[in-house]
């Protein structure tokens, strides 16, 4: 019994960051102005992640979420162009390698002047061509300056 | 750092080297052939899982039986080629005493799996897990994560990912379907004896 106890925990695989988010650049303009920030991410290689539009209704996307915009407005975000991988027998559209995700907002008509944070989350699911990794979100902030 | 300190670090030092030899299967794939002699198999723990009729199921009533436990989720792209072959290794060798069991690890459950398991006609039973019953087996990871229970519920082998392929798993079950039957213990509670061993 204590061998199993012991045992068991030495069977996981070794794990890092399959996926990570970078530092997304400050947006600053006056209120009602469209401001565009990016948000870096990379996968680690031999790694993908599902794109915004996976192949399959069971694949989990890659999707931003916000969950404060502070005194930003909209958040669209622009996915890159997806990848086409097979494994198995099947066709996979993912994300490989280093991207950037584009995110537009504009500044709310009421912002008050000054600094700000909108926060989000990069939510994703990561697989390799031998097996797949629970998913995952990643908290990321974007900083802002009103003028 | 004392004399004593120092001999207790090499000492814990060495000790984790021999328990992580001796925990040797590793995450690579366990070959067939490797299939564990059975000095060196732990019991498979046990577990309580509700299937899709809302039955629980659990391992203890497999006994006798060699069991393919399968831990998957429908959003894993290799899960789903192994699904196929897992259908006909159960469907080959049911009679023979084998039982191909699926343990899902989808957050959302049955809204996800019973629709998942329509399309893919899958012939098996299926529970759903969940984060207590991965943690008894070493946590799962990454999916697929199989185990090879012998009929005394002992874990015979472990297959991480989708190395080895389908035939690696067709012959670590026919090696177990070969082994001689566990002696039944009538004082157990039904329990397999390596099971019950598990709970105390």
């Amino acid at each position: 019994m204590l061998a199993m106890v012991v045992c068991l925990p030495l069977l996981r695989p070794q794990s890092s960051e399959r996926v990570t988010v970078g530092q997304p650049q400050k947006v600053a303009g006056k209120r009602n102005d469209a401001v565009e920030t990016k948000i870096p991410v990379s996968i680690l290689d031999g790694y993908h992640v599902n794109s915004n539009t996976p192949s399959d209704e069971y694949l989990i996307p890659l999707k931003v979420t916000w969950t404060s915009l502070g005194a930003l407005e909209g958040g669209q975000v622009t996915y890159p162009k997806a990848e086409k991988i097979t494994v198995g027998d099947q066709t996979l559209s993912v994300f490989t390698g280093k991207f950037d995700l584009a995110v537009n907002f504009k500044i709310s008509p009421k912002a008050p002047a000054g600094p700000g944070i909108a926060t989000g989350k990069l939510g994703f699911q990561a697989c390799n061509n031998k097996m797949c990794f629970p998913p995952k979100s990643v908290e990321f902030n974007v900083p802002y300056q009103v003028q | 750092m004392s004399f004593l300190r120092v001999s207790a670090a090499i000492a814990t030092a060495l000790l984790l080297g021999v328990i992580q030899e001796g925990c040797s299967t590793g995450p690579t794939t366990v070959r067939a052939a490797s299939v564990k002699d059975d000095k060196d198999r732990h019991p498979a723990p046990d577990f309580a899982l509700k299937d899709a009729d809302g039955k629980t199921v659990h391992l203890a009533d497999y006994k006798g039986k060699v069991v393919l436990l399968d831990f998957w989720a429908t959003w894993c792209g290799p899960c789903r080629i192994e699904i196929p072959w897992f259908e006909e290794i159960e469907r080959t060798r049911k009679d023979k005493g084998l039982e191909v069991l699926g343990v899902s690890m989808d957050d959302n459950g049955w809204e996800d799996v019973k629709p998942f398991l329509a399309q893919m006609k899958v012939n098996y039973r299926v529970v759903i897990g969940d984060d207590t019953t991965a943690q008894k087996y070493g946590g799962v990871d990454s999916l697929p994560t199989t185990f090879l229970i012998d009929k005394q519920g002992k874990i015979a082998a472990i297959h991480i990912g989708l190395d080895g392929g389908r035939k690696d798993f067709e012959d670590g079950v026919d090696a177990l379907l070969r082994e001689d039957d566990a002696p039944v213990n009538a004082g157990n509670g039904g329990v397999p004896p390596a099971v019950a061993a598990a709970k105390q």
